[in-house]
Parts: C-alpha cells; sequence; structure tokens
C-alpha cells in the first residue's frame, strides 16, 4: 500500500524541501512536517531517504515520527475524521459515536479506510464540550452528534 | 577546574567545577544507588533511581547529572528519599515480567539487586507485563522487550560507543519500545552483533544467544569427538564469573575444568593467534614490498569487520585476508589435527570459548566450511562457560592447574596479547621486525600501542622503513580513524582495530558488570600472562614451526590460502537489510 503512493517525482519533491529547510539534523522536525504535508504520510523508504539526507540514523526519524501524533506513517484518507473522547463528549454517548463512526467509515482508530476515502482520529477535547458529544470532518464541526445520523453526515463527503 | 567542597550526609567532601553530585558522593566513598547510569556512558538522568535530596532545590533532583556548585548541602538517603526511590524502583517493577528464577540475569540483574538493596517486599501496583514477543533472531543477540526498563543505555552505546546506532526508541510513554528501526527483527536489522549493549543492559532484556543446549548434547553424544578452544581474554575473565576477583589468571583452572565437563581435546585459540601473526605478519611485509593496498587492515574482531562490510566497503581491499583465530582454528581442527589424531572429522565438533557474541555471526558465515564441514560447530561466551561449569558442580577457585592438549595447544606471549588492544599490532610488529630485518628485537614490550586510549598512534623503525602504526578499539573510535584513512589524510601502514573497548577483554560476552576499572584489571593480567610465558615471539612457536613443515609449507602458501584466508561480503547501511 504504502510503495504504490511514491512515485518517481516524490523524492525530487522531498529533496526540495530539504534544500529549502537545511539538511541539518536540526531540522528534522520541520522537514518531517513539510513532507506530510507534500505527500500525506511518512512511510519507511522516505523516513530512511530523509534519514541518510540529514546523515542521522533511520532510528533517529523513527523514533521523532513515532513519538508525535500528528506524523503519521500511514496514507492519508481525502477526510479526516477526529471524534472527541474528552470527559464531556465520552458521557454523552461519544463511545458510542466513535463505534458508529468506524463501522461506517470502514477503518479503526489510526487507520485509513481500503477505499482511502477516511481516515479516523480521536482527539481528546477540542474545546467545544457544551456542544458534546463532538466530532469532526476535516474543517467542519458536528455538534451533538446522534449515532443514528452518523451514516447520513459522513454520506455527504466524495 | 576550581576546587570546593559540599556537604554529603553533613559530611564535608571535595569536589570541583564540572563534576555532577553522583562523582562528587563516589570520589568520598558515599553510594547513591543507580540504574540507567554507566561509567562508560554520559549520564541521562532518565531513571529517577539515583534521586537526592538537595537544600534549595524543589524537587528531588537526580545526582547522575546535576552539577555540583560550593557550598551545596546533599541528602543522599533522607526518608523523602528513600521513600521515592522506593516509588521508582516499584513502579519499574510493575509490569517487570516476575520470572527471576529462570532469567539468564538471574543474580547478576542490576534491577534484581536494587530491588534487594532498597529492601522491596512488595509492589504495591501490579500490571500484566506487555507480552511482547521475544526477538531471538539474530545469532548473537536475544531481545525480551518485556524485560526491558527503557534505561536507553543500550542506546546510547549501539550509537555513542559503537557508532552503529542500529537500535531506537519508539513510541510515547507506557508503548515506549526500544528495538531495531521499523520493527525490524534483530537478525535482519543493521547490528555487528559486538553484545556491547548486552554488557550494559541492567535487566535480562539483552543476552546471548546460547548454545549451551547443543554443547551439552554433543558432549553426551558417545559417537561425537569434542573439540575446545578458548580465547586470549577468556583465562583473564572467567574468574569474575565464578566469584574470584577481577584480574585473576585462571588458564589452568579452566583447562581443567573443561576436561572436567567432558571434552575430548582441550586447545588454544592462542596456538591459531600464533598462526594468525604468521599470515598476517608475511601479508604485511608482502603489501609493504609490493606496493599495498596500505594501510593494511586487521581482521580478528568480527564486529569490526561486519561494521566495516555495512559502513565502509570501499576498504574491503585493505583488510588482511587472514581468517581470525577462532576460524583458523576451526579449519585446521578438522583437517591437520584430524588427520594426525586419525578422527573422522564429520564426527567431530568445534567449540569455541569466546570473550565475545560477534563470533557467533562470525562461525555461522557460509564461507567458514574451508574443511569441508562447518569448521566451528558452537561459540559460547566466557559467560555461557561459566554457567556450565556451575551446572556441573565445579568447584572452579580450587581446581588445580592443567596444561593445554597438543598440537593445538602451544602458544607465545604474543598470541595471549591479542586479548588487549593493541595486542594483534604489538605482536606483529614482534615477528615482522625479526623477519624483515633479520635481527634478534632487544626489548619485545611495544609499550605505545597499549593502554585504553581510543585511538593510538606509533611510529616504529624496522630496518629502513619507518612503519606507521594505529591503534582503536570501540567502532566509534575505529569510525574516526575510517575517515581519516577514506579522506586522504592518514599514511599508516598497519591499523587494527577491535570492535569492544578494551579490546577483546571488553568483549559483548565477558563477565558482567565490565567497566572501566575491570577492562584495566583484565589488561594488567593480559600483560602478565605475556612475561610469564618462556616464548614472546609468534615465530619461535615450536607448534607452529611443526605445522609449517608438517601440513603447510610455508606462510602464504597455497593450502595456508584456503584454510587460513577468506573474502568479505559488501552490505549496506540500510536499517532494514535485505539477505
Amino acid at each position: 500500500m504504502a510503495a504504490a503512493c511514491l512515485c518517481a517525482e516524490t523524492y525530487p519533491k522531498i529533496e526540495e524541501i530539504i534544500q529549502a529547510k537545511g539538511a541539518t539534523p536540526d531540522s528534522l522536525i520541520e522537514i518531517l512536517h513539510a513532507v506530510q504535508e507534500e505527500i500525506g504520510y511518512l512511510p519507511q523508504p522516505v523516513q530512511e531517504f530523509i534519514a541518510d539526507r540529514l546523515g542521522i540514523s533511520a532510528g533517529t526519524v523513527e523514533g521523532v515520527v513515532s513519538f508525535y501524533s500528528y506524523f503519521t506513517t500511514v496514507p492519508r484518507g481525502r477526510h479526516t475524521i477526529k471524534v472527541c473522547q474528552g470527559t464531556a463528549c465520552y458521557v454523552r454517548g461519544g463511545k458510542r459515536v466513535l463505534e458508529v463512526v468506524a463501522h461506517h467509515a470502514g477503518c479503526g482508530v489510526g487507520e485509513t479506510s481500503p477505499d482511502m476515502k477516511y481516515s479516523l482520529e480521536v482527539v481528546r477535547c477540542i474545546g467545544a464540550c457544551g456542544l458534546s458529544p463532538v466530532m469532526t470532518v476535516d474543517e467542519d464541526v458536528y455538534e451533538r452528534v446522534k449515532p443514528t445520523k452518523v451514516g447520513e453526515l459522513l454520506d455527504k463527503y466524495e | 577546574m576550581s576546587e570546593f567542597t559540599i556537604t554529603i550526609n553533613n559530611r564535608e567532601v571535595p569536589a570541583g567545577e564540572g563534576m555532577t553530585v553522583l562523582q562528587a558522593a563516589q570520589q568520598a566513598g558515599i553510594r547513591i544507588p543507580t540504574l540507567c547510569y554507566h561509567p562508560d556512558l554520559p549520564p541521562l538522568g532518565a531513571c529517577r533511581v539515583c534521586l537526592v535530596e538537595i537544600e534549595g532545590e524543589r524537587a528531588l533532583q537526580p545526582s547522575c547529572s546535576f552539577p555540583v556548585r560550593p557550598g551545596m548541602v546533599v541528602q543522599t538517603h533522607s526518608p523523602k528519599v528513600r521513600k521515592a526511590r522506593r516509588t521508582v524502583v516499584e513502579l519499574l517493577l510493575s509490569d517487570h515480567p516476575s520470572d527471576c528464577t529462570v532469567c539468564a540475569r538471574n543474580g547478576s540483574c542490576e534491577l534484581q539487586a536494587l530491588a534487594e538493596e532498597l529492601g522491596i517486599r512488595e509492589v504495591r501496583v501490579r500490571v500484566e507485563p506487555r507480552g511482547l514477543p521475544v526477538d531471538d533472531s539474530s545469532l548473537a543477540v536475544v531481545r525480551d522487550p518485556d524485560k526491558c526498563i527503557l534505561c536507553r543505555r543500550c542506546l546510547q552505546t549501539c550509537e555513542q560507543i559503537q557508532a552503529v546506532a542500529g537500535l531506537r526508541l519508539k513510541g510515547r510513554g507506557y508503548d515506549s519500545i526500544v528495538g531495531a528501526p521499523f520493527d525490524t527483527p534483530l537478525g535482519h536489522a543493521l547490528c555487528v552483533n559486538c553484545g556491547q549493549c548486552i554488557n550494559r543492559c541492567p535487566t535480562g532484556a539483552l543476552v546471548e544467544k546460547t548454545q549451551i543446549p547443543e554443547v551439552w548434547a554433543a558432549l553426551e553424544d558417545p559417537q561425537i569427538f569434542t573439540v575446545v578452544q578458548t580465547a586470549p581474554a577468556v583465562r583473564v575473565a572467567l574468574g569474575e564469573a565464578l566469584g574470584m576477583p577481577p584480574g585473576e589468571i585462571v588458564t589452568g583452572k579452566m583447562t581443567s575444568a573443561l576436561r572436567a565437563l567432558g571434552f575430548d581435546r582441550v586447545f588454544d585459540t592462542d596456538f591459531t593467534a600464533d598462526l594468525t601473526i604468521m599470515e598476517e605478519g608475511h601479508e604485511l611485509i608482502h603489501r609493504l614490498q609490493h606496493g599495498g593496498p596500505l594501510p593494511m587492515l586487521t581482521s580478528c574482531s568480527p564486529g569490526w569487520i561486519k561494521f566495516l562490510e555495512h559502513f565502509c566497503p570501499q576498504l574491503i581491499p585493505n583488510v588482511s585476508t587472514c581468517k581470525s583465530p577462532q576460524q583458523m582454528f576451526g579449519a585446521l581442527a578438522k583437517t591437520y589435527f584430524a588427520e594426525v589424531a586419525g578422527v573422522d572429522p564429520a564426527k567431530m565438533r568445534v567449540v569455541s570459548i569466546m570473550p565475545c557474541t560477534a563470533k557467533k555471526f562470525e562461525a555461522a558465515r557460509p564461507e567458514m566450511c574451508a574443511s569441508g564441514f562447518r569448521d566451528v560447530d558452537y561459540v559460547l561466551t566466557t559467560r555461557e562457560l561459566a554457567q556450565m561449569i556451575k551446572e556441573m558442580g565445579i568447584d572452579f577457585a580450587n581446581l588445580p592447574d592443567s596444561d593445554y592438549d597438543d598440537p593445538l595447544g602451544e602458544s607465545t606471549g604474543a598470541a595471549v596479547i591479542f586479548g588487549a588492544t593493541g595486542g594483534v599490532m604489538e605482536a606483529a610488529l614482534r615477528t615482522a621486525y625479526e623477519v624483515i630485518t633479520g635481527e634478534r628485537l632487544e626489548n619485545v614490550d611495544i609499550t605505545p600501542v597499549r593502554g585504553m586510549e581510543g585511538i593510538k598512534e606509533a611510529t616504529v623503525k624496522i630496518g629502513d622503513l619507518e612503519l606507521k602504526a594505529a591503534v582503536a578499539h570501540g567502532l566509534a573510535n575505529a569510525a574516526q580513524l575510517l575517515d581519516k584513512i577514506v579522506a586522504g589524510a592518514a599514511d599508516y601502514h598497519f591499523v587494527e582495530i577491535m570492535a569492544c573497548p578494551g579490546g577483546c577483554l571488553g568483549g559483548g560476552g565477558q563477565p558482567l558488570p565490565t567497566s572501566p576499572e575491570i577492562r584495566l584489571q583484565r589488561a594488567e593480567a593480559i600483560y602478565q600472562a605475556d612475561r610469564e610465558l618462556p616464548i614472546r615471539r609468534s615465530h619461535e612457536n615450536p607448534s607452529i614451526q611443526e605445522l609449517y613443515a608438517r601440513f603447510l609449507g610455508e606462510p602464504l602458501s597455497e593450502r595456508a590460502h584456503h584454510l587460513l584466508h577468506t573474502e568479505y561480503t559488501p552490505r549496506t547501511k540500510q536499517a532494514v537489510q535485505v539477505e
């Protein structure tokens, strides 16, 4: 799955980013940010490429990528769903919402659906506790989500 | 450095700028328990076991990394400290497997010792260990992630001492895991098998891949003829694992113990160390007289060899083609000795006792079958041999001394010093000098190549030639030398490299603990053993002379090439190795 998305043009693009940010270990996190922005995720070959170009071990790069939840090593779907599991959302049915979303999206938390449509994440609070339970799809916020309406809500996205 | 005093436990103790609280305490003989701290490594402050109370500081501070300042007042065992320290260790134990009785580190585990020192009799919080799979894919190192306490000594060792950086810490918090990048099994990862991570692991998370069961099986099989060889550095360390102080030379007891275990012949890798000098010395002379390639690099240390194959394959032509003494021994045992003794090599098993875990990998290299059989069948570390001696109920300290068997047991002082950094260089120079000049070397002690400095250089006048030599131990030091050589900034003729700090005496298979002080004591014993031997030049070993006369012809002969020389495999420095 990973290799399919890494075409010949990917590496010159990464190289461009490295040149712009500076090929030193200090630039690692910035480079990772920009590369993920560009190709959507940070698979193993990309991490190894960056390690080699910065003169650091692949393990150092993987350590950083695995530490920050922002970075992902699997390809992202076209839409990112974030379901809040903070205290308020959780006690007002957020757990059930998450189950139904996972069922409709066809993937678990931290995964991407096989049709590459959705990536599913859990967030711990988005500061909208008064509207709980809350979820977001890309930039859209959905409040007081009812499990029965989840399917309809997700079907709007292509 | 300005000197001043600080107060530890109501006692004034000397300290100086740049010191840590732990250093000042240790210097004054005050014990502070530690866990992630290791004298070979820079302090990390990761485990919080060495916490102390410092007047004026809001919280308890890790003494291993906290700098001293004039007038500082420290308490190392106040009620507050003891309570915090106990909690830290209890939390480490909370998800630690409680199978101490069947753990390979039972008795040598630092976490176990710490729990004992702190008198911990219950663990208030208990959670299940994570149940992660044990990785035994490597021929040298076995990793059990459940036993890992995330102290990161192995990471620091692999990166800073060995310049391999083959391990990483993945993830965050409770889910963190140490291992090779991308969850690669160690057997397929960038690893030189040196075992230095094992030497620094405080628990049973990293241990050698044992071959004790295979060796017992061979010893118990009446159809099998068992031959054992012992490496130079084993004799100055084995005693430590059997209750003796560091620095004891136990050669004679070791041979007696090996006979008691049931080996049919007890031979010495020192014999083939002398042979290595004959072959490698003549190879050096040939290269000096025929235009290189120079510098010639030594080939005895299998951790170093694999490091070179991964990180600097362009220098493979510079490496001596000589096999290591272990592999020369295997090839000769199943040919020369089999012939002399009338033993069927198919029914012979060659066992090595090595201070090294990389030797396990070396013995299994596909090319190491010059005899027509697997030249060396099983490799045990010094620790594994000690384990077998214990299991056999042998009273090691009170064993009478005995000699090695013939014809692969006689050796010289030049061979025993292979166990210390600089030893191969010194041994080779003793022989090369006399072969090239035809004169007797007045003083065989070539001290500039001795000692624990990371990189040593020496110039030796041999006839008209000013031979430039360099010696490195620890692969980070080796990497520095390699950079110089590759950049054309060095004009050495001969370079000795050993993967492990201190040379083989600090090897990844040696008894635990191994500290800078213990390495010095083992080195002293090595040079003492050299001084005490009647012959100290490899080319004067009568058994070696007989081997050439009866079997090999002369150094670098066709037969010698077939049995005693080898070739190397260029590899990449990819984190995931494709075999």
